[in-house]
């Protein structure tokens, strides 16, 4: 006596459904907007959805302003791209040490450190952001240290087109969901590999060189695309923390085209490029997703 | 050698401070957020006294009676409930689903449920408004399109939560049910399903967090400030809002979500206790690898 064989395909019918209307049409639906037409009258976006009408102009607007130098989309991609390298840098500096101190020497402070950095994940993204718009205002908190410390002696306007205010923004944002991916694999090294390490003569700080650092490779680079793939389609950090044309960053592109009328195949081409230049991360992650799987089978 | 591994063991001065600085800075912002929304006066840059006022006391401007703020308060709360209510089912089936079948199709039904998880919330959300507008036209924006979205982006976090359960039972216990005679749908009711029930609230807690959290895809399903969430509100006012009524809804959410978490949390830790098993349950939510 077993399970009839029907039962498992028929367990996972509902939602592969749900995903195939919900996630894999609406990707379609993107390409048939953007390789589509605008009604000259309406300014309505008119999807093409036979691939052999195609309208390639869309594309060819975005990709103009992508190649050629200086061109607005171009400015704006190497903006994103920096801004989510240096945020990454800094998020990777701060997540491993935390996380490493979490996993391994802790004690019996664990639980208590472990509620502080799941507590993040349970506070609205946007809260967290409001909460730093609070500080950083011309009277706020991080002005009147800056002041009291002579660090500074005049207010600072963080809140106007600022790089680093939307840098901190993205690295406060986004390192909590670093620090427990990072969490978890440190957790789980064997204790043994280390003392067998420190039975052969190495002291902490090689043992950690040497070993631990290897060891975390595939985790720093799970935990890299977690969260480089969401800051990549960030625009309301900008938004919120610069508000300036001067930090924006392709999700401004999008929202703006998508959202603000009347280009809208312009701002489904763009969801396509970034997609393409996203899927590189995300082939990356799903193989090691993938080969982390078949380990634990 | 007694002495040096004393040493190695010896919590390390730097590393401490660096985690303590940390959790400060991670965590105190978010804290004066919530004192600030306690104002009485009308600063959200500096404390001003205590008082109620921006939550329910101010008879135009506090959350209670500014229908925009109220109504969004609603909207997310509606909208996690929904949310639960059907994403931990179809989730549940999913991941009973796909880790059992052993057919040609499990495979690439796996990888197209975990794309999901890697698609940036902004390519979901632009892509369900196009195709809400252009192709299936009968699911209005407002309410309905963005609870598809909620589920859409929770279902994957429901099978890596539940899957991760199931994999780490034997198939004793069922087989020991069907050898007593249950009939193999009994054996999923009966055997299956209370085993995974702690992984099944924790997948419910995650999904409230989610939809709680989320923004983007709220914001390009919403159908006007009348469907707008917690965070629609929060984005749209930020920079504009004169008072602390923004932060005493942000801090409301805040409340909710937490004393709706530490809830279920309590209801997880009994049901774990109850399977005989030990250890910190917050040590394997941090484990869930989400």
């Amino acid at each position: 006596m077993s399970y009839p064989r029907w039962l498992w395909p028929a367990l996972s019918a509902p939602a592969l459904l749900w995903l195939g209307l919900f996630f894999c049409v609406p990707f379609y639906a993107v390409l048939a907007v953007a390789m589509g037409t605008v009604d000259p009258i309406f300014q309505t976006p008119k999807p093409t959805w036979n691939p052999l009408d195609w309208d390639t102009s869309a594309f060819s607007f975005v990709f103009d302003g992508l190649f050629t130098s200086g061109g607005p989309f171009q400015t704006v991609f190497l903006r994103t791209i920096v801004y989510v390298v240096v945020a990454l840098a800094l998020s990777l500096l701060i997540a491993y040490p935390v996380a490493y101190f979490a996993a391994r020497r802790a004690g019996r402070f664990g639980t208590l450190l472990l509620v502080g950095l799941v507590a993040p994940f349970f506070i609205s993204y946007l809260m967290r952001m409001l909460a730093w718009i609070n500080l950083l205002q011309e009277d706020g908190w991080v002005n009147d240290a800056l002041l009291w410390a002579h660090a500074i002696d005049r207010p600072v306007a963080w809140l106007d087109g600022r790089a680093s205010s939307v840098i901190l923004g993205l690295v406060y944002g986004y390192v909590p969901f670093l620090i427990l991916p990072l969490y978890a694999f440190l957790d789980r090294i064997d204790e043994r590999v280390l003392e067998a390490a420190r039975d052969l003569g190495a002291g902490p700080f090689q043992t950690f060189r040497r070993v631990t650092l290897p060891l975390s490779a595939p985790a720093l680079l799970a935990g890299s695309v977690i969260i480089a793939l969401p800051m990549f389609g960030d625009y309301y950090t900008p938004d919120l923390l610069s508000g300036s044309p001067r930090t924006s960053l392709i999700g401004n592109e999008i929202n703006l085209y998508l959202r603000g009328g009347q280009q809208i195949p312009v701002g489904a081409a763009l969801v396509c490029v970034l997609t393409m230049l996203l899927l590189v991360l995300i082939v990356a992650y799903l193989v090691a997703a993938a080969r982390a799987a078949r380990r634990l089978r | 050698m007694r002495a040096r591994l004393a040493k190695l063991r010896r919590r390390p001065k730097l590393l401490f401070l660096f985690t303590v600085a940390y959790l400060a800075w991670s965590l105190v912002p978010v804290l004066l957020a919530v004192r600030f929304s306690f104002n009485e006066g009308r600063s959200r840059s500096s404390a001003q006294g205590w008082s109620t006022r921006w939550y329910w006391g101010d008879p135009d401007l506090s959350v209670w009676h500014d229908p925009d703020l109220r109504s969004a308060l609603f909207q997310s709360l509606r909208l996690a409930g929904f949310a639960i209510a059907i994403a931990v089912p179809l989730g549940v089936a999913l991941a009973l689903g796909i880790t059992r079948w052993r057919g040609r199709v499990a495979r690439p039904a796996n990888l197209l449920a975990l794309s999901t998880l890697v698609t940036p919330e902004i390519v979901m959300g632009s892509a369900l408004l196009l195709v809400f507008v252009n192709l299936l036209t009968f699911m209005p924006l407002g309410t309905p399109a963005q609870l598809v979205g909620h589920v859409t982006f929770s279902l994957a976090f429901v099978l890596l939560v539940v899957r991760g359960r199931l994999v780490s039972i034997g198939r004793e216990y069922e087989e020991a049910a069907m050898d007593l005679g249950a009939s193999s749908l009994r054996t999923l009711r009966s055997v299956l399903l209370p085993l995974l029930s702690p992984a099944i609230v924790a997948s419910a807690i995650v999904v409230f967090a989610l939809s709680m959290d989320d923004f983007v895809v709220s914001a390009f399903l919403s159908a006007g400030s009348g469907t707008d969430t917690v965070p629609v509100r929060i984005y749209s006012n930020a920079r504009g809002s004169p008072t602390p009524a923004l932060n005493a809804l942000a801090s409301l959410t805040l409340f909710l979500t937490l004393g709706a978490v530490a809830l279920a949390f309590g209801v997880w830790q009994a049901v774990r206790r109850r399977g005989g098993e030990r250890g910190s349950a917050v040590g394997e939510l941090a484990r869930l690898e989400l």
